[in-house]
């Protein structure tokens, strides 16, 4: 005879105790803002909730909180990110246009990579560095920061990522690319 | 132009094409043309070379983060616990 699977329960009266702390960090890393990753975990368990009748009892109560929240986390990356959109893409080709010549597409002169540091970059010793990458990034627009976050702290594969922030595969290179590229100037002119 | 002669002038591609490869994305084609390309252009070999440690870089930064300890206010978690009571008692 087999033993069945365990079957796990919902014990709502204890879910602020058990992992309101732990869903608070998990959206703060995302989305970085205090006020609203409180905002979803409270939203997390009102939803949890009203969906107590669909959890099935095959994963864990956190791992059912947990995907209850990365949703509302991506409803917030749609939101930061639509309407912007078409906004920042034009920016953005305004911006390659600086960094390569129109005509023939090589880099303009005063914008082409010049060796600063970077290339020597050691995790062990990087500490220092972090401070200029964050300030880099937070120039960056919501949609590249999503997709970054999504990409490097999830390891979403890329198909998820462009789905779950409904964007197709050739923009999201174009993001990628967007983004790299503005980061790295901006590295490049400010590390020490 | 042909595809061949448009890389191997193009920058604007050739790092874009960098970035998509690092995903290991690239075909095979776009591979060959990134790789002729970067034969002749200094300025994109260093590209690929920064753009890697860039990635790397926003790895170990967005994986050390948060600051150990943050927790949510006492009082919003009282708060909410109470919030919850309220709806379980209601249904």
């Amino acid at each position: 005879m087999t033993t069945p699977p365990a079957i796990h329960q919902l014990d709502p009266k204890n879910w602020v105790k058990a992992y309101a702390d732990y869903l608070y960090m998990y959206a703060i890393t995302r989305i970085n803002d205090e006020e609203q990753a409180q905002d979803l975990v409270q939203e997390t368990f009102l939803a949890g909730l009203q969906a107590m009748g669909r959890f099935a009892g095959k994963s864990s109560e956190r791992t059912w909180l947990t995907a209850i929240l990365k949703n509302k986390i991506i409803d917030v990356y749609r939101k930061r990110s639509s309407g912007l959109r078409t906004q920042e893409l034009t920016h953005a080709e305004g911006e390659m246009v600086d960094f390569f010549d129109a005509a023939d597409g090589h880099w303009k002169e005063q914008h082409a990579p010049q060796p600063f540091g970077v290339e020597d970059y050691d995790p062990l010793e990087g500490k220092e560095f972090n401070s200029i990458l964050k300030m880099c990034m937070e120039k960056l627009p919501a949609l590249w920061l999503s997709v970054f976050t999504m990409k490097h702290l999830d390891d979403e594969p890329t198909d998820t990522v462009c789905a779950e922030l409904k964007i197709s595969a050739a923009n999201y290179w174009v993001i990628i690319h967007r983004a790299k590229l503005n980061l790295r100037a901006c590295l490049q002119k400010n590390w020490i | 132009m042909n595809p061949l002669k448009a890389i191997i002038y193009n920058c604007s591609r050739a790092t874009y094409l960098t970035d998509k490869r690092l995903e290991g994305k690239i075909t095979f084609r776009e591979s060959i043309a990134l790789r002729i390309h970067l034969y002749g252009c200094a300025a994109c070999r260093l590209y690929v070379k920064q753009s890697a440690k860039i990635s790397e870089m926003i790895g170990d930064l967005l994986k050390s983060q948060p600051p150990q300890g943050v927790r949510l206010a006492d009082d919003f978690k009282v708060g909410l616990q109470e919030r919850i009571d309220r709806q379980i008692n209601k249904n």
